[in-house]
């Protein structure tokens, strides 16, 4: 299924928990330094694993940048 | 020399707040951090695709640092409440530098979403540090809905020309109890000891430090910047006169 990550579509598989992604994307799911938005609102770190990601949802997965 | 600083219920004894934005490599901020002394850096969060560099929360740990997430790049108090609720859940701090940007070639804050913002901020239980204007009214505001500090700018953000007005800065210092911050257009080391001469509580910096040709070297400077402009605010300077006043005296002069 379709879904949009970081503003960009990707092709995720069906019944993928968002702990599944941000594993795929930053290498663990450990989440130290990361935060998922998921369709604009916050999803708490203890939900990762328990939410299903559904086709269209739209997910931002923010990780620790040097910034001043 | 005991000369404790409070933020947020926190005590630190270093009063230099250090950004972490705009250095070459990571081996190269973590110089700048151990030279500058400093007990807490600022962070940002983007999406993991544009990040730079992982390895960012290795150095800030192996370094003993807190972390201060901003809200660089908002421009709207929706943005910006969403946003530090995401920094919320990546670094599990309640504190966040709150930046709410009116336009882009200043990057000077929005007034009016930033107070709304910080507002949004206390009411949901963060330590808010915004970075405001140098604006005392505005600071007066900041301070009455909740605000742990406030971060006025001495310029714009990376500008690097130092502290424009400052009489508002000591202005600000009068207007509130709590923490002033002095943050965003430090150039070099005297604008660093400047703003602790103006009264200001603490300093944050980033580019002076990570976009000098000698960063490492700039950080210890900065380090040193703020110690001496602390100690010469409460040595209390000398008033400044139109004509000279001899510091050897006249008496038993000889006739030569």
């Amino acid at each position: 299924m379709v879904v949009t990550v970081n503003g960009r579509e990707r092709e995720v598989a069906a019944g993928s928990a968002v702990a599944d992604l941000v594993t795929e994307l930053v290498g663990s799911a450990d989440g130290r330094g990361v935060a998922v938005a998921l369709n604009g609102e916050v999803l708490p770190r203890s939900a990762w694993s328990t939410t299903q990601i559904n086709a269209g949802d739209r997910l931002e997965v923010l990780t620790a940048t040097q910034g001043g | 020399m005991d000369d404790r600083f409070e933020l947020g219920g926190v005590t630190f004894t270093s009063r230099l707040i250090l950004g972490t934005g705009g250095a070459h490599s990571l081996a190269a901020l973590e110089q700048a951090i151990r030279n500058s002394g400093t007990e807490m850096v600022t962070v940002a969060l983007r999406r993991v695709d544009a990040a730079g560099p992982s390895g960012l929360m290795e150095v800030l740990q192996r370094c003993g640092v807190r972390v201060l997430p901003n809200t660089a790049g908002c421009f709207t108090a929706t943005e910006a409440v969403k946003l530090a609720h995401l920094a919320r859940e990546a670094f599990e701090t309640d504190w966040i530098k709150l930046e709410v940007i009116g336009d882009d070639r200043t990057l000077l804050p929005d007034a009016v979403e930033l107070l709304a913002a910080a507002e949004q901020l206390v009411d949901d239980g963060f330590t808010v540090l915004p970075y405001t204007n140098d604006d005392p009214v505005l600071a007066r505001r900041l301070a009455d809905v909740g605000c742990a500090a406030v971060m006025p700018a001495g310029a714009p953000i990376g500008s690097g020309l130092g502290i424009n007005n400052p009489h508002h800065i000591q202005l600000i210092r009068q207007a509130v109890d709590i923490p002033v911050i002095l943050d965003a257009g430090i150039g070099t080391a005297s604008d660093a000891a400047l703003a602790m001469e103006l009264g200001c509580d603490a300093v944050l910096l980033a580019s002076a430090v990570t976009r000098a040709a000698d960063p490492a070297a700039m950080a210890t400077a900065m380090r040193h910047a703020v110690i001496a402009g602390r100690l010469a605010a409460g040595a209390g300077r000398i008033p400044r006169r139109h004509h000279a006043l001899p510091s050897t005296p006249d008496e038993g002069r000889p006739d030569l």
